[in-house]
């Protein structure tokens, strides 16, 4: 469940294409602290396999991903 | 022996810091001036900066016409001509296949604004949000006839090969576009 999990930030990705939802995680993991996870909700199905790509070169952490329909709802932690 | 042991701890120390110092680096040379091209470069770029990567992109050749302000360029007959037949500006190129006269690139645009893909023009401005480095190859400019004045202002000074030798010599990721 998405309660277990308490967003420092929530992200709107709805509607943008490559590369610009992974553009906008890396500039929103900035403005959590260390420990802190975004919420985001994108619809372009390359985030599957692109945002897991950003957190493991980045070293963040990739909690996890839900389908909603047609949208794909994540969660990343900053880890450092 | 303690000697030793200090030794081995600050050269693992400095050779640790070193390691997690060092940038991660892209380099791409951006030669062509086709939209299609420009887009598969700039959203490279984003991606990388987005990645950590200190990237750069050095624009030779026809590549220019995507740092150009767009307006014409030219001293000689033979510059003017160039600028009048082959006008730079991000707005201007049109695909490598079926631009058809600028049909392909209007259709393109279209197309792509209808899928919520990123215009080129706010691509290039997410790149320079994000640190990539835009380097124009002097050489380029000089048989183009196309002066610092001509570029966006964004772009860094003027450079030659030895610049994106030092630079893509320290990086993972080196493209030719």
């Amino acid at each position: 469940m998405s309660e277990e999990l308490k967003a420092d930030l929530v992200l709107d990705l709805k509607g943008l294409m490559c590369p610009i939802p992974v553009v906008r995680v890396s500039k929103a993991i900035k403005e959590v602290p260390v420990g802190g996870v975004i919420e985001a909700t994108a619809t372009d199905p390359g985030v599957l396999a692109d945002v897991p790509a950003w957190a493991k070169s980045t070293g963040n952490e990739m909690v996890k991903t839900e389908r909603e329909g047609k949208a794909i709802k994540f969660w990343v932690r900053r880890l450092k | 022996m303690a000697v030793d042991h200090s030794t081995t701890d600050v050269a693992q120390l400095a050779a640790e810091q070193t390691e997690e110092e060092k940038p991660k680096k892209c380099a791409i040379v951006m030669m062509s001036g086709d939209m299609d091209k420009a887009m598969a470069a700039l959203s490279i770029a984003t991606g990388a900066a987005a990645m950590g990567y200190q990237t750069s992109i050095f624009f030779t050749f026809w590549g220019l016409k995507i740092i150009q302000k767009g307006g014409p360029t030219g001293r000689s007959l033979f510059g003017r001509m160039l600028s009048l037949m082959n006008r730079g500006g991000i707005d201007r190129i049109g695909p490598s296949r079926l631009n058809m006269g600028g049909l392909g690139r209007w259709m393109f645009k279209r197309m792509m604004a209808a899928k919520g893909v990123t215009p080129l023009l706010e691509l290039r401005q997410t790149a320079i949000d994000l640190g990539v480095r835009l380097i124009p190859c002097q050489m380029s400019m000089d048989v183009m006839e196309i002066t610092e004045d001509d570029l966006i202002p964004e772009v860094e000074d003027c450079a030659g090969v030895a610049t994106f030798i030092a630079e893509a010599g320290q990086a993972e990721i080196n493209l030719f576009i």
